[in-house]
This record gives structure tokens, sequence and C-alpha cells, in this order.
């Protein structure tokens, strides 16, 4: 099955010698994985060209087939991937039978490769100049020790590596994730490659970094007027960073064209309702759907629409009991230095905060700010340093043994990632019924059926209990975890960054069950993560952390519309594609 | 770092007593007077028989030899075999024909591991992983003292193409032959670490960045598959250097070669205690060093392990 689709492309940046002719043409490309059970399709006929200077990004969930077509542009599949049919040009040449020895001149010089997980893609055994070098000596940048090294050093500095000549020597262990990004951009801009392949070069770091890392991306390709193709799963981001869209489903391209004109104006139902599910700072709360007219055809919900159902909520909010209520809470590590020496590290640095029944709070920081360890505290699966945190009314300090275990049955948890929360041994049904088996709830027979009435809430069917967590979806794996959670009826839910893992439409479906559940059993959340547009759609307050203080506390939409600290406006701003408007 | 050697070097005092503690008492519970072993078939005077008594410290009880024995040690005083040899002496003859051996049988070992696991495992699932794989089960199953009969009896006394017996005369070339039988007995484990750590390496992220340089394909898997995979292959050769030191007993026995193995089996026969312990005393802080040397070799290897 192919699918043709003409684009018309509109060239950013300096045109070619001859702007006419692109730098890419992939013409009706198929990719095909042999797996045990059969050979299974990833891309199939797709077309797209890329032209001098010009910046393409590529969108789709995951197994959409975008990182497997990027990735077949330097022929670097993985081992049992192969191109079965269509052409990959580049400057005219079809490169789809060049042998390793041919693309090896292809990588790096021609086209140059930025992956999407810095702390996997440096060799932890070579020291970062070493890394670079390589990459230089290989393209024959520059020959000669000392003219080798100096273009590591400018390479290096050049994506934005201030001390680089210093750094050289040191390991990627001793880099952080952004220090690690920029060196991995350096070795993929090193060579001057005509075409620079991003492969989510940023989904693995704090929106504020990533906002930093992509502006010098940016510029360093405008200046060099460097082709670039951008994979992404996040709209905003491919709206704001590309001038050419491409939508891919299920390895086909559904849709394609000029970004803004896609995101405003979408044809194709996939591109809508993948629009309507990214949630954006326009976006307003979620509510229960039950009682609202299902929209035509629509299993996914619909922001839009939800949005209309907003009401003046916060008069509510007050008048509920407090359910949460956290007083000065402190927790400090001590780190090593040297031999004999540890310092204090404040973690959580006097924290206080109140959750009214029924309501969500979101607490919102960069990595490192606090957030989870404060999560980590009210769950009391660690000791506060100091402070107190009263839940329904028992203070945590003062609770003996017996009723902090009972305490933790009306707080339950609910963890990022969905592949490694799930005991891979154990069925689904066992999973779900390990909380009130621990609680000593029930027997035999009733755990069974609350189990099926759990799956029916987290809408699963009731088939599910006897599989196993690797026969689901990421998606499918997380309303378990949910379901989990809501075995013991907790009055509290911990969400720890829950839908972040998730594909945008799946998260949308989530985010969509989590409002379901908390108008239906009146549950309080306290919702923890880094991405501020998730905020805006599930959250009634906010609280904003920074190295273990909060910094700004208010309605969600007192600090959507109006943050008075600059840090809050800086975690804003880098939201991607925040000032677009999305169409429908 | 230095902290941490001299910590490690403290842990090793009361396994060093330990030892020597719990050797001295077994070899004082074995049964039988080597005092009158001594003496065969002949009756001796009783009051030469106390006399050789007093001379090894056999007339006292055992926690008084026991403490005798590691005053002398500890002030160099190794004491004196039976035949009047210093044990000093003796250790210094046989310890270099055992280094040779084991030495030899380690570099055999390590080369087979490194260059098989790397083939194999960048070749996985073809003829040559299969057959390897397949050669690896037998070797591996085939008892060390079974190989060594079978190599003694067809290489040495069928084709005469090595030594049958080594002798006093402990040359490299005479101790080829053993000292390949005792890689080929131990070399799957490193030789599947290897394989092992190959594959991964293969699949993983920053080896993909490495192709996306346009690196040649010597050089990924040089630099980039070979080097990462050598850190637990390393490691396990130099772990298994220290364990054949001190089990060469069999080797030796069989291929008649004049080390410490084969020394301490024959005193361990005739309850030489002194002989006996002082070996093992040996043997067991070479065991720790080796082993201290191995985790700081980790460290050179890994940049990321750090000793503080």
């Amino acid at each position: 099955m192919t699918e043709e689709i003409t684009v018309e492309t509109t060239t950013t940046g300096k045109p070619a010698a001859d702007p006419n002719a692109p730098l890419v043409e992939v013409d009706d490309l198929q990719i095909t994985f042999k797996t045990g059970t059969g050979d299974v399709h990833a891309v199939r006929g797709v077309s797209f060209d890329i032209h001098p200077g010009e910046t393409v990004a590529i969108v789709g969930e995951s197994g959409s087939g975008k990182s497997t077509t990027a990735t077949a542009l330097i022929k670097l599949l993985a081992g049992n991937g192969r191109i079965s049919g269509g052409s990959i040009k580049v400057e005219g040449t079809d490169i789809t039978r060049y042998d390793e020895s041919k693309m090896a001149a292809v990588r790096g010089g021609v086209i140059g490769y930025v992956p999407q997980d810095p702390m996997s893609n440096l060799n932890p055994v070579w020291s970062v100049g070493f890394q670079v070098r390589e990459a230089i000596r290989a393209n024959g940048v520059a020959t000669g020790k000392k003219n080798i090294e100096a273009k590591a050093i400018e390479v290096l500095q050049q994506a934005g590596l201030g001390d680089a000549e210093r750094r050289m020597k040191q390991f990627p262990h001793q880099f952080s994730g952004g220090m690690r990004q920029r060196v991995l951009i350096g070795i993929g801009l090193g060579a001057d490659p005509k075409l620079l392949i991003a492969d989510e070069p940023t989904s693995a770091l704090d929106v504020t970094v990533q906002k930093v890392i992509l502006d010098h991306l940016e510029s360093l390709t405008r200046e060099k007027n460097t082709a670039m193709l951008f994979i992404t799963h996040d709209l905003g981001l491919a709206a704001e960073r590309a001038s050419k869209l491409i939508v891919m489903s299920k390895g086909l391209i559904v849709e394609a064209g000029p970004s803004l004109e896609i995101l405003q104006n979408p044809q194709h139902p996939y591109t809508k309702r993948l629009i309507a599910a990214a949630p954006s700072l326009a976006s307003r709360r979620i509510h229960s759907t039950a009682g609202l007219p299902v929209a035509e055809g629509a299993d996914e919900l619909d922001m839009a629409a939800l949005a209309e159902r907003h009401e003046d909520t916060e008069a509510a909010v007050e008048a509920a009991p407090v359910m949460i209520s956290v007083k000065d809470l402190r927790k400090t590590y001590s780190i090593r230095r040297g031999s004999f020496k540890s310092e204090p590290l404040h973690a959580v640095d006097g924290i206080s905060f109140d959750i009214h029944k029924g309501t969500t709070l979101a607490l919102v920081g960069e990595s490192g700010s606090g957030k989870s360890t404060a999560a980590r505290l009210v769950l009391g699966l660690e000791p506060p340093s100091g402070g107190d945190i009263t839940v329904g009314g028992q203070s945590m300090a003062k609770a003996s043994a017996k009723q902090l275990f009972d305490l933790r049955r009306r707080m339950q948890v609910v963890f990022q990632d969905p592949y490694a929360s799930l005991d891979p041994q154990r069925s689904i049904g066992a999973i779900i019924a390990e909380p009130l088996k621990v609680h000593k709830v029930g027997d035999r027979a009733s755990r069974h059926a609350r189990v099926e009435e759990l799956l029916e809430q987290v809408a699963l069917p009731a088939e599910l209990a006897h599989r196993y967590p690797n026969e689901l979806s990421g998606g499918q794996r997380q309303r378990v975890a949910i379901a989990r959670a809501l075995a013991l009826k907790p009055e509290v839910v911990v969400l720890d960054e829950a839908v972040s893992a998730l594909d945008v439409l799946v998260q949308a479906q989530i985010l969509q069950l989590l409002a379901d559940l908390q108008e239906e059993l009146g549950l309080t959340y306290l919702f923890i993560t880094h991405d501020l547009a998730v905020v805006r759609v599930v959250a009634d307050s906010v609280a904003v952390m920074e190295r273990g203080k909060i910094v700004e506390a208010g309605s969600t939409d007192d600090i959507f519309e109006n943050a008075q600290q600059e840090y809050t406006q800086r975690l804003l701003d880098a939201i991607p594609g925040a000032g677009i408007e999305f169409g429908n | 770092m230095l902290m941490y050697v001299v910590r490690r070097l403290l842990q090793a005092i009361p396994v060093f007593l330990g030892t020597t503690f719990l050797i001295y008492f077994m070899v004082f519970s074995m049964p039988g007077d080597p005092v009158l072993a001594l003496f065969g078939d002949k009756t001796p005077n009783p009051a030469v028989l106390e006399a050789v008594r007093a001379q090894y410290n056999l007339d006292q009880p055992f926690f008084v030899q026991y403490l005798l024995y590691l005053k002398n040690l500890l002030t160099g005083n190794l004491g004196v075999t039976f035949s009047g040899q210093e044990v000093s002496e003796v250790f210094a003859r046989a310890f270099p024909v055992t280094l040779k051996l084991v030495v030899m049988a380690v570099v055999i070992e390590f080369l087979l591991a490194v260059i098989i696991g790397l083939i194999s495992g960048l070749r996985k699932g073809g003829i040559i992983d299969n057959t390897n794989l397949v050669v690896a089960l037998v070797l591996s199953s085939v008892p060390p003292f079974v190989a060594l009969f079978l190599a003694q009896y067809f290489i040495g006394i069928k084709l005469g193409w090595a030594p049958v017996t080594v002798g006093a005369n402990a040359t490299w070339g005479a101790m080829f032959l053993p000292a390949l039988v005792i890689a080929l007995t131990i070399y799957v484990t490193g030789m599947r670490l290897m394989r092992g750590s190959v594959i991964e390496a293969q699949n993983a992220d920053y080896v993909r960045t490495a192709s996306a340089k346009g690196l040649t394909r010597g050089r990924i898997v040089g630099v980039h598959v070979a080097r990462n995979s050598l850190i637990p292959v390393i490691t396990n050769t130099a772990a298994s250097f220290g364990a054949l030191i001190a089990g060469t007993t069999v080797t030796e026995g069989i291929f008649n070669i004049p080390g410490i193995g084969k020394v301490l089996f024959d005193a361990i026969t005739r309850g030489e205690n002194a002989t006996v312990v002082t070996f093992v005393t040996i043997l067991t802080i070479m065991y720790v060093i080796v082993n201290i040397l191995v985790d700081l070799l980790y460290a050179v290897l890994d940049p990321r392990i750090r000793y503080v």
C-alpha cells in the first residue's frame, strides 16, 4: 500500500546552487523487520524530499515508523531490519545498495546524526575528547594531531560547551544530560554535514534545557545552512522548529505540508486526533465526561469540548476539607565528597502546601528540584528530616507503626514507567490483587470480584486478569497500574510522572480516566510532573519547586496567566509551541 | 585510592589469621604420627623420638604450636622440612616453576577467550558461533585431570609431540602442553563473557552513534565493541590467575612438574606441618593481593569506577 503525497516545500535559509535539486529524495521507502512471529512492515511506502537548508519534522506516535525512517537514511537499522523496497537518493545517488564502507563515507560527512538518549549514546570508557576527535578524523575534516584537537575544541564550543578545552579529558559520566547532548550535537555537526538527523534530540531533557539546546541547534544549522530532519512526538516542538511537517502513522505518511498550515488546518482524521489530544497552554482543566454527549466516533477525548465544560471550580476547591497538609517538610541527604568529607544536600527544604479533598495539586519543577523526593515523603516511603505531613487529620510524625500501615492503605501511587512498575512474572490479576492480599482484605472470591470491578473501572476487559504485563501496550499497562493503586479504595493517589512516558493519544486517554475516577470516587491527587502543558489540563492548583523550595504556588489559572516568579515564567516559556494556536 | 588499598590490606589480616589457623588445625588433626613415620619400619630410640618432637615443637599443645609457628612466620623464620631444607628455599625453587606454568596457561586462556568470543559474538547464530558453543560445552564438561591424562597419552606418548613428563628441567617448551590443556579447560567462562558482551555492545546506542560518525567497521569493532567487552574478560582472567596458582596440584602431579602443587602434595602426605602451612599461607596472601589488583584493574579499565 503506497500513499503518494506531493508537498510544496518552503525552503528556509539561503538557496543552494540549484535550488530545485533536493538534497535527499526518499521514494516509496519500505522497511521490514524480521521477528519471531514473521515479518513486520514498519514503513510501508514513504516518500518525501529534503532540500538544502530546510528543516523538516516527522511527527508520530511510537511505532509509527518515524525513527525507523530516519535511521534508514544512514542505514543504521537494527540488526533484524532491512530496506525492502523503494529508494533513498542522497545528492542524486541511491544509497540503498551501498555497502558498509561506502556508507561510512556518507555517515558523518554528508549526513550527521544526533541520537535521542544522551545517557546511552556516548561510550562510557572513552573520554569525551577521544569520541569527538574520532568523528573529526574519520571524516577528514582536519589532519594532524594538533589540527584535530583544535577542531574538536571548536566543535564543542560551537555546540555550547564553554570550557571545552578542559572538559575534553573528562568522561561521559562526569557530564550532565544536557552537556552530553551538546557533545552529541558537536559530534553530529563536527564534519559539517549537509543534513543533520535529530532523533528526539531533547526528549530526555528538562524543558528549560531543551529550549536552550534547540535554540542552539537552530542557530548552528542556520549559520552553516545545514538541512535538518527532526523526529519528534511533540507537535508543539515540531511546529515551532520546522518549516515542513510530515505526520506518520502505522508506517505511512498521512499528511505533509507546511507546519503551521497543518497544525491550524489539519485535513487527515489522524492528525486531527493528534492535535486535539495534545495538551497545550491554551487547554483547560479536564473534567469527567460522564453525561457529556459522545463525539461522533471518537474514542478519544476532545479537549476543546471539555474546555467548554470548565466551570468555576475554585470556590468549590476552597470549600472542600483539607485532605493532605504538609508543614515545613524537609529532607536532607549527605553526599560524599572525597574520602572523608560529606556535605548535606537539602533535597526538600522546608515546603508547605495543602491539598483539598477531591482536588489535584501539581508539583512541578525540573529534575533535581526535589519534587519526587517530596512525593516519596508524602507516601511515607522515606522518613522526613523535619516537618510534618497530615493526611486526613492523622499526623504521620506522631503515627504509630500500625497507624502508618493503615495510612499507607489510604494513599497509593502510580509511577512513571509502566514497563518497570509491573512485575513481569505475575499475571495482571495477581498484580492488582496484591495490595488487597497485603492488607488482608476479603477472601479469594471477593478479591477476584474486586479485580474484575477494578479492570472495568479503568476500562480494560476482564479477560486481561489472566494475561501478563508483556502482552499489554504501554497505555494498558498504565491502566493496570492505576487499577492496582485503586484496589484499596484509597483517598489519595500520588501520580509520579504517571503520563510522561506515554504517547500523546494514550496520554489523553489516561488523563481522562484519571479525571473520571476523581469525580466518581472523590480522589485527591498529588500530581508530580515536569510537563507544564499536562499540568494545565489536570491540576486545580500548582506548586512550582526549585532547588528543594516552593517558589510559587496558586491556582492553575493564576499561575498560567499571571506567573510572578521569573523561574515559573521560564518554565512556561520553554514549553514548545507555547505561542501557537492549534486548529481542529 | 590509597585509602582503598590500605583498607583492603587491613581486611586481609583477619583472612590471613583465619586461614593459617584453619590449615594448622586441619594438618594437626590428620591421623598418624609424622615423626614415627619418618623412621619407617625401624623402631626408634625414645630419646631420639623425643628430640625430634622437641625440634619441631610437636611436644607442645596445639595452641602453643600454632602461636610459636605464627611468631616464627612473622620473624621471617619459615621453618625447615623433615629433610632439613629451609621451607623458604623450597618455596623459592618451586614457585617460579608454577608461575611459568600458570602465566602460560592464563595467556593462552585469555587469547582463546577474546578471539573466539569476539568472532562468535560478531557472527551470532552463524556456523562458527554454533560450532564454538558445542565445542565449548564439550571442553567445559571434561574434568581437567581426564583432559590432562588424555593429552599426555595421545600427544605425549602416541604422537610424541611433547614431553610426557617435565621433571627437573621445567622449561617453557616442556610445560606448553599442560599449560594448553589447563587453558582449554578454563577458557570457556571467559569466552562466554566475551561473546555475551560483544553481542550486547553491538546493539548499544553508543555503537550506533559510532557508526553514525562514519567510522570504519574495523574501528567500530576494535575501539567500541571489543574495548568495552574486554572489561569482564580481563577481570575474570585475572581472578583465575590466583585460583590457578593454588590449584596446580593435579596438573603438576600428572606431568611431574616440580612446582608448588607437587611440593605441597608431597608435604601433605608426609604430614610436614611447617611446609604445608607455610605454603598455604603464602598462597593465601598472594590470592588476596591478586584480588585487590583485580579490583584496581577494574577501575583502570572502566573510568566510571572510582575507589574512595
